[in-house]
């Protein structure tokens, strides 16, 4: 008995030990932002000798006379109308191959199945050039509009494998008491759907938050940044970043994901592990 | 009957239809449209400034013979892909296995090995990734604590891909937890039935914890394989973002990135996101067709 508890406890601490070191380069980030741009690299413990908001204060003021601020407000705002568009579109589309019956259903569905590994780039460059003639270069358009078109068949699939669960009985009721199918996604499928709304909702808000590639391509306007965008413009590879202020806004930058993360975590990790989500 | 039954399945396939518009104007205009679109582009020249002009197979045979640079971004992706994916899935099978059997506080720590895999894809974590392994970084700091002396990672081009792989393997997190899933759903008394006949903890592992994960495993490969084949933000930023130092960092989407959007060659880069394509796909075709050897579903899906 003594010999198994032992070996429960080094198990634990291996557990601890190397969980620690996973998180360390995410502690130093943190820490290394309230450190004073001098001591950031010859200070190398955890814990601040000195402790300073500066960095915070220098970084918000961004670049070209436009505040950080500015470009959260539109992170948040590309990521929010993406969520709404997912939800709404992805839904649909879901509740239609989960339960009803139509011509060609089996076509469709294998199609959607394939787009969900064609690799992005294949369809880059002719979307580009389509946004382009459509003078949506430098607009949010390019980054939304596919969300409000089911383009991430991902969360198609998901909500598919989901509705599939929901019992046929709770339909066929409904049916009897007068409903059409519109009703029987309105008031009986969307109220049970809402675990997997979440988990699509969080995936989506996280990855248009972090979807530094199409940022990138699609926005030039520096009033129009990312908060991603503003990070990689305060950050020079050549080596004369101000690290001190590109610390505290890479800091900022995954506070809303963590917050997300942690408030949600129980839906988040149960539709990783249903799915296998990335 | 029938005659009840018509308007039923009219109601179908007009809900049906009128709920799938957006995906289907979606796929219409977002993917196959565009997916035949840069087939065609691929056999063009195009600048976006003037028409595209038609040159047959060109850009194929410039790219297949005279463009060292897409030989060495094509093997320089392979290297980055065959190295990440096994590391990052033995890590998360190895952890998990750790994790699984009723141990304490197993929510905590899912949370914890999870983060990396929340965070990882942001510019902010390549960012620090390209301090703490800087020659005078942290990583080097710690390995001159036992003694040896780490080289610059980042500078060096025989090293820096080691820094973009350790980045994608710190990621393990979320292929551990789908491991995670896969274990709970190993039957005990399958453990129970080996210990009575003698196996031990080895053999249970190789014969009936590792079987009985080999789906959850594919899944794991092939989603892992179509996702780093296309990794773009580590090798942008921790490079220096046009692939240097001396191309060690160009990644094939970057160099594809470079072709079409700072060279506006878009016709070249059209042909290199065809011949991804089909790389892709023959590696999953080829996962696909190997898998009936070696991914074992259980009975319940066979005997049905």
């Amino acid at each position: 008995m003594r010999s198994k508890s032992v070996a429960a406890a080094v198990k634990h601490a291996v557990i601890i030990i190397a969980g620690i070191l996973m998180l360390y380069p995410v502690l130093w980030l943190v820490s290394s932002s309230f450190k004073p741009n001098h001591m950031i690299f010859t200070d190398t413990g955890l814990w601040p000798k000195a402790f300073t908001l500066d960095n915070y204060a220098n970084g918000w003021k961004g670049l070209q006379h436009v505040s950080f601020g500015r470009f959260f407000a539109n992170s948040w705002l590309i990521s929010i109308m993406s969520v709404l568009g997912n939800l709404a579109t992805c839904s649909l589309a879901a509740f239609a191959f989960a339960r009803l019956n139509f011509k060609l259903r089996k076509l469709w569905f294998s199609l959607m199945l394939v787009t969900i590994m064609l690799p992005y780039h294949v369809t880059l460059i002719p979307q580009y050039i389509i946004y382009d003639k459509l003078q949506w270069i430098n607009t949010y358009y390019p980054l939304i509009l596919p969300k409000w078109l089911a383009h991430d068949s991902f969360f198609i699939l998901l909500m598919v494998q989901f509705i599939r669960g929901i019992p046929r009985e709770l339909d066929e009721s409904a049916t009897i008491d007068g409903c059409g199918q519109r009703q029987i996604y309105g008031r009986i499928i969307l109220p049970l759907l809402v675990p997997a709304l979440i988990t699509a909702a969080i995936f989506t808000f996280i990855w248009s938050w972090d979807d530094f590639f199409s940022q990138m391509i699609y926005l030039s306007d520096i009033k129009l940044f990312t908060v991603q965008l503003g990070i990689r413009s305060l950050f020079d590879p050549s080596g004369q970043s101000d690290w001190g202020a590109l610390l505290a806004m890479s800091t900022l930058s995954l506070v809303p994901i963590t917050l997300i993360f942690l408030i949600f975590q129980r839906y988040f990790l149960d539709g990783i592990a249903t799915t296998g989500l990335k | 009957m029938p005659k009840s039954r018509r308007p039923l399945s009219n109601e179908h396939n007009f809900t049906a239809y009128l709920f799938l518009l957006p995906w289907l104007i979606g796929f219409f205009c977002l993917t196959l449209g565009p997916m035949l679109g840069s087939l065609y582009f691929s056999f063009t020249r195009y600048n976006l400034l003037s028409p595209p002009e038609w040159i047959g197979f060109s850009n194929f045979v410039n790219i297949f013979t005279e463009d060292p640079t897409f030989q060495n971004s094509i093997s320089l992706t392979f290297q980055y892909v065959f190295l990440s994916v096994p590391l990052r899935l033995a890590f998360a099978l190895l952890i998990a296995m750790m994790l699984n059997k009723g141990i304490r506080a197993l929510g905590l720590y899912r949370t914890v090995y999870y983060i990396p895999s929340l965070l990882g894809g942001s510019v902010a974590i390549a960012i620090v990734w390209r301090q703490i392994f800087d020659g005078e970084g942290l990583v080097n700091k710690f390995l001159g604590l036992i003694g040896i002396e780490g080289p610059s990672w980042i500078s060096h081009p025989d090293y820096i891909i080691y820094t973009i792989v350790s980045l994608s393997v710190w990621q393990f997190g979320s292929a551990m937890v789908i491991f995670l899933a896969g274990l709970k759903q190993i039957p005990a008394d399958l453990y129970e039935a080996a210990q009575v006949d003698g196996a031990g903890k080895v053999r249970q592992f190789f014969r009936i914890t590792l079987p009985m994960l080999t789906p959850v495993l594919f899944f794991n490969l092939v989603m892992s394989i179509i996702n780093s084949f296309q990794a773009f933000t580590p090798a942008y930023v921790i490079g220096d973002g046009r692939g240097g130092p001396l191309d060690a960092t160009m990644f094939y989407t970057l160099y594809l990135y470079l072709k079409g959007f700072s060279f506006f060659d878009m016709g070249y880069a059209s042909a290199l996101a065809w011949i991804m394509l089909l790389i892709i796909g023959a590696l999953t075709a080829v996962l696909f067709v190997t898998s009936k050897f070696w991914v074992f579903y259980g009975d319940s899906k066979e005997g049905r």
